[in-house]
């Protein structure tokens, strides 16, 4: 298909003008002008997943996940109104009652995109009941943990160690409510899988679910990336050191 | 069931991959073969397949944990599973379930010890009209009553073979109590196929464009325009699937078209074939309909016998076709037609994102076309009879019938095919229901009408449906129907929410 000037185009988003290029989706024309919207399962790095669906937006007058929506000209997105925010509200108090995320006590604390996201929602209180489950922590490997009470299933370790590091160290289980991340490896622990320290997998979990050993508290809380800034300014943690 | 040895395993693998092959997309079918002849999916089975189809025994425990009738642990000689729509509830299933786990000494979901006996709940397994319902071993047992149930307790206890059970405890009625454009004439000539192939491809689309035919499974897509889309769709291959999931609770009505009138079904989709030029296709049967698979290869035999599939379609050079069945094993959202695609293909039912959409990107990256079995049935007549045959019926955005499958609080239960536009309270004084104080149309996500909306209409621009129909009579807690549906959900959802 040739693609010409002609066919570049723009649309509305929060009542500013968007430029994008055909094949763009909402998330890729916001993201590249500068913009924010909220998400967790997407990494532009990856091909979209439209999994946690914290990203949606209103486009005349339907609920539609911006990591996977294409642009299209002339279209009016809302990403601001109280009836979107509240949607992802809902969505992320989901996320913090199906697993244990107790901030004050996270190494990730601070840098994690959960409770940074939930901050630019104006989340204050998980509202729903919580269920507690019990996982485990998988402190097998030499050089990483990973602590099953975080996890999200975003997939994006699922995605990392699949299409970038050749190796399908990661997958999903179960159904619904029961559905957990699981490692191939013959016992089902890390330190018997292939994963290793410079694997892109383990450097794209967006919360606390993964994380390095011999490493804690560098940074002191408070002065951590979401500490300084808030996330809508310098994005994902995993484009940032502190991954 | 004492434990298989590796050796009996590894010969059945063997023998599974013979008639399978070693593609990794049947690998769901090896599983649930593997299930059914040894009650669970045996760790040496898994490597064995991981090693054969070249997949990781991740992907294959991830699969046997997301079907809910895949087991890593056996489930016994007699896997007993009771409906637990909220239709068997008002029927009393859950009186008859503890019955059953008290004779045979048992805790719901766990094995017995002796490995004779696994007795559990399961999604609706499509017999709401003659419910209260249960699987064994796959197999569907209707109209459960205490003294059904005292005597399926002695027949396990002994271990009699399914084989020897009562046959009338496996009769499974149509009750069709209201025909209408499609349902009252069962007959086909292949008279359908041959108009298409004297008008040709695309005269038959025209047909199918001028009947309005909008899919019966839900969302009402237009049947020509996705059609067409595929048909001008990039690409080589192209597939042909029929959506035979029907995993909405209380909808049972694709279950009495697979039974009775499997060959217009099967017609539709040959037709679907000729039109976008596809070779395979696929009929996706939920689980719970296993007990349909004899009945619908030999349908599907004599049709290749009567040169109606396979080469040379009615002895036209280059117009070759045929379909394979694909068992589903116990996963509502397999019906979700993205997630039926990836269930295809041998993998966990998780949807996918869409677009692309599966007319352009559908099994295996290839143009797909996924409708109903009823939107099949509908297309093979129209093709027959003509789009202005069917456009005669409903109304102008929903064109010709809809078959219900009404069940719960009425006199007759069963099948009934209405024009679009029909209001609810005639349905509600045909079914024979007295004292209704709510309607639940199109299952557990559908709405919930009070006696107020009662002449609301049954048309996708008033009220879009599958075809479930319950009622609920004046003496019913409806807080009993929530909790039903949230539960249905909390287990049945995929766990992500790309729709
Ligand atoms: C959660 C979910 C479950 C579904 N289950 C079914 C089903 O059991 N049978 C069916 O035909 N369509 C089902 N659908 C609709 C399919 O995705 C798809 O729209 C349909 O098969 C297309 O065929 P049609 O155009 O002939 O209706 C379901 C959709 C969703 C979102
Ligand atoms: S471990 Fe992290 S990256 Fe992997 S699925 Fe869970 S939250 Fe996502």
């Amino acid at each position: 298909m040739k693609v010409s000037l002609s066919s570049r185009g723009s649309f509305r988003f929060d009542g500013k003008e968007i430029p994008f290029t055909p094949g763009q989706t909402i998330m890729d024309a916001v993201l590249a002008a500068g913009e924010y919207i909220p998400h967790l399962c997407h990494n532009p790095e990856f091909a979209p997943h439209g999994s946690c669906r914290v990203c949606v937006v209103g486009v005349g007058g339907r609920q539609v996940s911006a990591c996977t929506a294409p642009a299209a000209e002339g279209m009016v997105v809302d990403s601001s109104s109280e009836e979107i925010q509240g949607t992802r509200r809902a969505i992320l108090q989901m996320l913090f009652v199906e697993g244990n995320h107790i901030c004050p006590a996270c190494e990730k604390s601070g840098a994690c995109q959960l409770q940074a996201v939930a901050y630019y929602t104006g989340m204050l209180a998980p509202h729903f009941t919580h269920f507690f489950p019990r996982r485990e922590v998988d402190a097998s490997h030499p050089d990483f943990i990973i602590d099953f009470n975080r996890c999200i299933l975003c997939e994006l370790c699922v995605r990392a160690s699949r299409d970038w590091d050749g190796k399908r160290v990661f997958g999903i289980s179960g159904r619904g409510l029961a559905s957990h991340l699981v490692i191939d490896s013959p016992t089902g622990r890390l330190g018997d899988s292939s994963f290793a320290a410079t694997d892109k997998a383990a450097h794209v979990c967006p919360v606390g679910a993964i994380l390095p050993k011999h490493r804690g508290y560098e940074v002191p809380i408070g002065e951590r990336l979401y500490d300084r800034e808030p996330i809508s300014l310098v994005g994902d943690v995993a484009a940032h050191e502190e991954a | 069931m004492s434990d298989p040895s590796i050796g009996q395993v590894t010969e059945f693998v063997a023998e599974s991959l013979a008639r399978h092959g070693r593609n990794p997309d049947y690998l769901l079918q090896h599983l649930i073969a593997l299930q059914h002849r040894f009650s669970h999916v045996p760790a040496t089975a898994v490597d064995l397949l991981a090693t054969e189809l070249g997949v990781t025994r991740t992907q294959i425990r991830a699969a046997i944990d997301f079907y809910a009738f895949l087991h890593e642990t056996p489930r016994g000689d007699f896997d007993i599973l009771f409906s637990d729509n909220i239709t068997d509830r008002m029927l009393g299933n859950q009186r008859l379930m503890r019955l059953l786990c008290e004779r045979l000494g048992v805790e719901p979901g766990v094995p017995r010890a002796d490995g004779r006996v696994t007795v559990g709940p399961t999604s609706c397994t499509g017999m709401c009209d003659q419910g209260p319902a249960l699987l064994v071993n796959g197999m569907a047992v209707t109209r459960l009553d205490a003294q059904r149930v005292d005597r399926i307790a002695d027949l396990v206890e002994m271990g009699t073979p399914l084989e020897h059970w009562p046959g009338a405890y496996f009769v499974v009625e149509d009750n069709i109590r209201r025909k209408g454009l499609l349902l009252s004439n069962a007959a086909t000539d292949a008279a359908g196929l041959r108009a298409m192939l004297e008008k040709g491809a695309e005269a038959a689309l025209a047909e199918v464009e001028r009947s309005g035919l909008r899919g019966r499974g839900g969302a009402g897509f237009t049947t020509a325009l996705k059609w067409k889309f595929c048909r001008e769709a990039p690409g080589g291959e192209r597939f042909v699937v029929c959506n035979a999931d029907e995993g909405e609770p209380g909808t049972f009505k694709d279950r009495v078209l697979l039974t009775s009138y499997a060959d217009l079904m099967f017609e539709g989709m040959t037709i679907c074939a000729g039109v976008i030029g596809a070779r395979r296709g696929f009929l996706y049967l939920r689980g719970e309909y296993r007990y349909l698979v004899p009945h619908l290869e030999a349908v599907l035999a004599r049709r290749r016998a009567q040169g109606l599939l396979g080469e040379s379609i009615l002895g036209h050079d280059g117009f070759d076709f045929d379909i394979a069945i694909h068992l589903g094993a116990g996963a509502y959202i397999c019906g979700e037609e993205s997630a039926l695609i990836e269930s295809l293909e041998g993998k966990r039912g998780v949807t996918r994102k869409r677009p692309p959409f599966p007319v352009t990107s559908g099994y295996q990256g290839n143009p797909t076309v996924v409708n109903n079995v009823e939107t099949f049935l509908a297309a093979a007549r129209v093709v027959q009879w003509g789009g202005y045959w069917f456009r005669g019926e409903g109304t102008d955005k929903s064109a010709g019938s809809k078959i219900l499958s009404v069940s719960g609080d009425v006199a007759r239960p069963g099948i009934y095919e209405y024009p679009f536009g029909t209001p609810v309270h005639r349905v509600l004084a045909d079914c024979g229901a007295t004292n209704p104080q709510a309607v639940q149309i199109s299952g557990a996500a559908g709405a919930t009408l009070a006696p107020a909306e009662f002449d609301r209409i049954i048309a996708f621009e008033d009220l879009p449906t599958a075809g479930s129909f319950m009622v609920f009579d004046a003496s019913r807690d409806m807080l009993d129907m929530v909790r039903n549906f949230a539960h249905f959900f909390a287990h049945e959802s995929c766990g992500s929410a790309r729709s």
